[in-house]
């Protein structure tokens, strides 16, 4: 084999520690080197034409970079080194800097080491085999996961760009938390107002398929390859003969039963019920659990209403499967409940603060329904329990969040805002009323924020105290709340009418079950993680799966909306192939001495490991071995880890080539 | 069943009458108590405050006697015992470097852990069923506040037994007695602790706003298992009066005298003739009505 070793200085940031000129020197004399040289910059134009000149002249079949690391220059020199005609994988680098330079002051050791690490990468070329891009096609659709506000831009984003989109969403309407919203900041313009055109457009956008009432069941396949069952739950209303009209609902007797989701528990729903007017696609449900057609098979209320024949008690779920090429993962966020202490988890809760003992203790989104127009208040602020206008608020920010003792250790980041505009609303509509904030910070990081917050203090004179409250307790039919007042230095204490708590966001409870079906990483928050928290901020580490919105951290509606348009930009730059090309570094199974353990399958986090029957020319079994799918595997190598047999190789980084590395050290 | 005990100072004295009725309670329940013997100060009060070591190292020391002594759990009555305890020994447990600095001012090795048990711990262990089996006397005439005060149920890291901000687990056993309890704001309130002696002002104020609060929900006797709020609230409750109050006085009980009376043991066996505040006419009204057998 001939091998040429090419020694960067990176300018100073080798060159300073590191005598290259002797490692070049050096490494010409390692058995296989056929020419071994220095250059300022190996990644500059001239340097990777000293590569291309070395592979044609000397007719090099390895290639061996010692410069910075992979992850910087690898695709550079690779193609450099394939511009040559040598097979990209027929090249290694030696992470003279990162690894090197950059660690250690003394030129001497700088210069053994990075002799060391040449002489590693040459040995692992030495083994190294001609490896050709594993391609897959693309199938061109989309499936979107939640019909929030981030859902529904990534899914009329990717739909007007051409593509089809299935939009799945487990309430009955799309809309999300955002139609919930009073108004929005910092403009105060009506959420609904804003967002009910969008949910409409979704609707009645060609390319989308809107699936409400529905769950991600199962996801199987890769990137390009998806295959995706849906669990389109029972309405008991059949989606193709409902006009709409709401006779059912309007007719149904169980009217107090159950609460109503969308105004957060302050209004009661019937059993058969639209969440809110407005609602996409405007199509009734039965809560079966409080019907009491499914309790004692009497009423059929409904099904003398509906003038179109089109209640169906004995509708069940279906499962439709879908195939796509991308998923976009749009699940949003609930609010930390104050409601009781959560059994199963960490955090402790705020006792102090009564845990839903009080009635006219609530939280942000509470406040948000009290406020709306759309509310069961008709928008006036009406403590829940006794329909009185209060008098007092106060608004405690920063409840479960930055609190690690006993809620979570994040900033929950639209509290501040969303609580300065409770402030300013509640001051809008009550004028001789008070309002008081107790903040820990005030962030108002964003376009007009800070001074959305200086108009709730300065204009509407909302009282902020910087302080924690230590104690809500009720007393003459006042809550008095007690706390700290930090810049004064004092306790103070406040007798409120009512108290509106901004607790923490949370994922969605089953975030870390669909992360689980999906493959992808979540935080132990139950947050999804992203790539790179820079760079690549919506990709998933498992590829073809984004991210837009609440379900990868705290995040408002612009945020979510910039988030989930980069996510469907994403998507589309996938649909802009028809073939998808990647690394061929996979696990590959020798079936002759693999003996069906599946111990790989067990450790494999990417569902890569399949089942593959051997049989001989006469059709009978011989025996079952574990086949690795390319498309899914992502080469992490934990199975080539775990096979008692040795019988997975991970191609580009088998034992034999890592062995060669250790024993070039000995 | 044997248990380690680690009385604590205040036991055999200020509140010497927590000692007889618990001592007399466990009898009736055939809990055997094994008082640590040559134990010292649990390093609460003044220790804590002025020396971080010698707070960890007392405690370190008493619990290295139990283990010596043959004792697995340790019980010990006294909320701020029972606090430096289990802190202690966590501290040691998690900081390696402290654990050396102790054993050296010890001069002994510290191996291995006891388990620490508070007075709600030790009934939880016993049952509710073993109380209310012996129970004579249904206290079903008697509605009581059960006061935590800070140190039972905290730290909240450590514990967990009970919440920290809304405890529930003394109603729980007090239901055993018949006794009804009041759901009311100040169970975890400060009644201001070692500031008795120095800042009687600030104690008196603490304390009266936690038995206004009791009172006006409707309790007839505050329930402790805390020597330092019983003395709070017991012997400071003659200063909190004025003139415009004119509030009755409520007897601070001890929650094993509470369960002793249900298990029909005599008063004065329990100590109940030590306190302030008399609490003789309330129990002349809830012990009217016997079990009936």
């Amino acid at each position: 084999m001939k091998i040429g070793v090419f020694i960067c200085y990176c300018g100073e940031n080798i060159g300073r520690t590191v005598d290259c000129a002797a490692v070049a020197q050096a490494c010409a004399s390692i058995p296989g080197v056929a020419v071994s040289v220095d250059y300022k910059y190996m990644c500059s134009d001239p340097g990777q034409n000293l590569i291309i000149n070395a592979i044609r002249e000397h007719r090099l079949d390895g290639v061996v970079v010692g410069s910075c690391s992979p992850h910087m220059h690898e695709k550079t020199f690779r193609k450099a080194c394939s511009n040559a005609g040598l097979n990209p994988f027929m090249f290694e680098m030696a992470n003279l800097r990162e690894h090197c330079s950059w660690i250690h002051d003394d030129i001497a050791v700088g210069t053994a080491k990075s002799i060391d690490l040449v002489r590693i990468a040459v040995e692992k070329v030495k083994r190294n085999e001609p490896l050709t891009p594993i391609r897959v096609p693309v199938t061109k659709r989309a499936l979107v996961i939640g019909g929030g506000i981030s859902g529904i831009q990534a899914a009329l984003d990717i739909a007007g760009a051409g593509f089809q989109v299935v939009l799945v969403e487990k309430e009955p309407s799309i809309g999300g938390h955002m139609s919930q919203l009073s108004e929005t900041f910092p403009t105060l313009d009506c959420s609904q107002c804003i967002l009910t055109p969008r949910m409409v457009e979704v609707y009645q956008h060609p390319n989308i398929t809107l699936m409400s009432y529905s769950e991600v069941e199962k996801v199987e396949g890769f990137i390009g390859n998806f295959s995706v069952t849906i669990r389109r739950k029972a309405r008991s209303v059949r989606a193709d003969l409902c006009t709409g009209c709401g006779d059912c609902v309007q007719k149904c007797p169980i009217k107090k039963k159950a609460y109503s989701e969308f105004e957060e528990g302050l209004a009661f729903r019937p059993a058969m019920y639209v969440p809110f007017p407005q609602a996409v696609p405007n199509i009734p449900v039965i809560d079966r659990a409080v019907c009491t057609y499914y309790k004692t098979g009497k009423c059929q209320a409904c099904v003398k209403a509906c003038g179109r024949g089109a209640i169906d008690f004995e509708q069940q779920d279906e499962f439709v499967t879908e195939a796509v090429g991308a998923i976009v993962v749009a699940t949003g966020y609930k609010l930390y409940t104050i409601d009781k202490k959560p059994d199963d988890s960490q955090y402790k809760g705020y006792g102090e603060y009564g845990y839903g003992v009080y009635k006219d203790v609530i939280d942000g989104l509470q406040f948000e329904r009290l406020a709306s127009a759309s509310g069961p208040t008709g928008g006036e602020i009406r403590r829940p329990s006794d329909k009185a206008v209060p008098k007092k608020i106060v608004f405690i920010q920063c409840v479960g969040s930055r609190d690690e003792s006993k809620g979570f250790s994040y900033c929950s980041k639209i509290c501040c805002m969303y609580t300065a505009k409770h402030a300013m609303l509640y001051k809008h509509k009550v004028h001789e009323g008070e309002a008081y904030v107790f903040y820990m910070d005030i962030r108002s990081g964003g376009k007009g924020y800070e001074e959305f917050v200086r108009r709730a203090i300065e204009e509407d004179h909302v009282k902020y105290i910087r302080g924690r409250v230590s104690r809500i307790y009720e007393k003459d039919g006042k809550y008095i709340v007690r706390g700290e007042d930090t810049i004064a230095g004092m306790q103070v204490e406040i007798d409120a009418d009512m108290v509106v708590l901004a607790t923490a966001m949370v994922p969605q409870p089953e975030s870390a079950v669909l992360a689980q079906k999906l493959g992808i990483a979540y935080d132990n928050h139950g947050y999804f993680v992203e790539v790179h928290p820079k760079l690549r901020p919506v990709e998933c580490s498992t590829g073809g799966i984004f991210l837009a919105g609440a379900c990868h951290s705290p995040r408002d509606i612009p945020e979510s909306v910039s988030m989930a348009s980069a996510a469907a930009a994403k998507a589309l730059v996938l649909f802009g192939s028809d073939v998808l090309e990647r690394e061929p570094v996979v696990a590959k199974v020798n079936e002759s001495t693999c003996a069906g353990c599946f111990y790989c399958q067990k450790v494999c986090a990417y569902n890569a490991v399949e089942r593959r029957e051997i049989r001989d020319r006469a059709g009978n079994l011989r025996k079952v071995v574990a086949y690795v799918n390319e498309g899914l595997c992502q080469g992490c190598g934990t199975c080539n880890a775990t096979c008692p047999s040795k019988s997975v190789e991970l191609i580009g980084f088998t034992d034999e080539q890592l062995y060669a590395e250790i024993h070039a050290l000995a | 069943m044997n248990i380690g005990y680690f009385p604590g100072c205040s036991l055999t004295g200020t509140s010497k009458e927590y000692d007889m009725s618990l001592r007399e309670v466990l009898a009736a329940l055939d809990v055997r108590l094994d008082e640590i013997a040559d134990w010292s100060c649990c390093g609460a009060s003044s220790a804590h405050v002025t020396n971080h070591l010698l707070s960890v190292a007392l405690p370190a020391r008493n619990l290295q006697l139990a283990k010596e002594q043959g004792m697995a759990e340790v019980m010990a009555p006294c909320a701020a015992c029972y606090n430096r305890l289990v802190s202690a020994q966590h501290e040691i447990a998690t900081r390696p470097e402290l654990k050396g600095r102790v054993e050296y001012v010890l001069e002994q090795k510290i191996d291995g852990a006891v388990t620490v048990l508070n007075i709600i711990e030790l009934f939880q262990r016993i049952g509710t069923d073993a109380i209310a089996a012996k129970k004579t006397l249904d206290l079903d005439g008697m509605t009581v506040a059960c006061y935590y005060g800070c140190l039972l149920v905290r730290p909240a890291a450590l514990l967990g037994f009970d919440d920290a901000e809304q405890p529930q687990s003394m109603e729980a056993l007090i239901a055993a007695t018949g006794a009804k309890t009041v759901d009311w704001n100040f169970k975890t309130e400060c009644c201001g602790a070692a500031h008795s002696i120095a800042r009687t002002d600030i104690v008196v104020d603490l304390s009266k706003k936690i038995l206004d609060d009791a009172r006006a929900h409707g309790a007839d006797a505050v329930i402790v298992a805390c020597p330092m709020c019983h003395s709070n609230l017991d012997m400071r409750q003659r200063k909190m009066k004025n003139a415009a109050d004119g509030h009755a006085d409520i007897p601070v009980l001890y929650l094993t005298e509470l369960i002793g009376l249900a298990l029909g043991i005599e008063h004065k066996k329990l100590g109940l003739d030590l306190h302030f505040i008399n609490p003789g006419p309330l129990l002349a009204r809830a012990a009217r009505k016997e079990v009936a057998a």
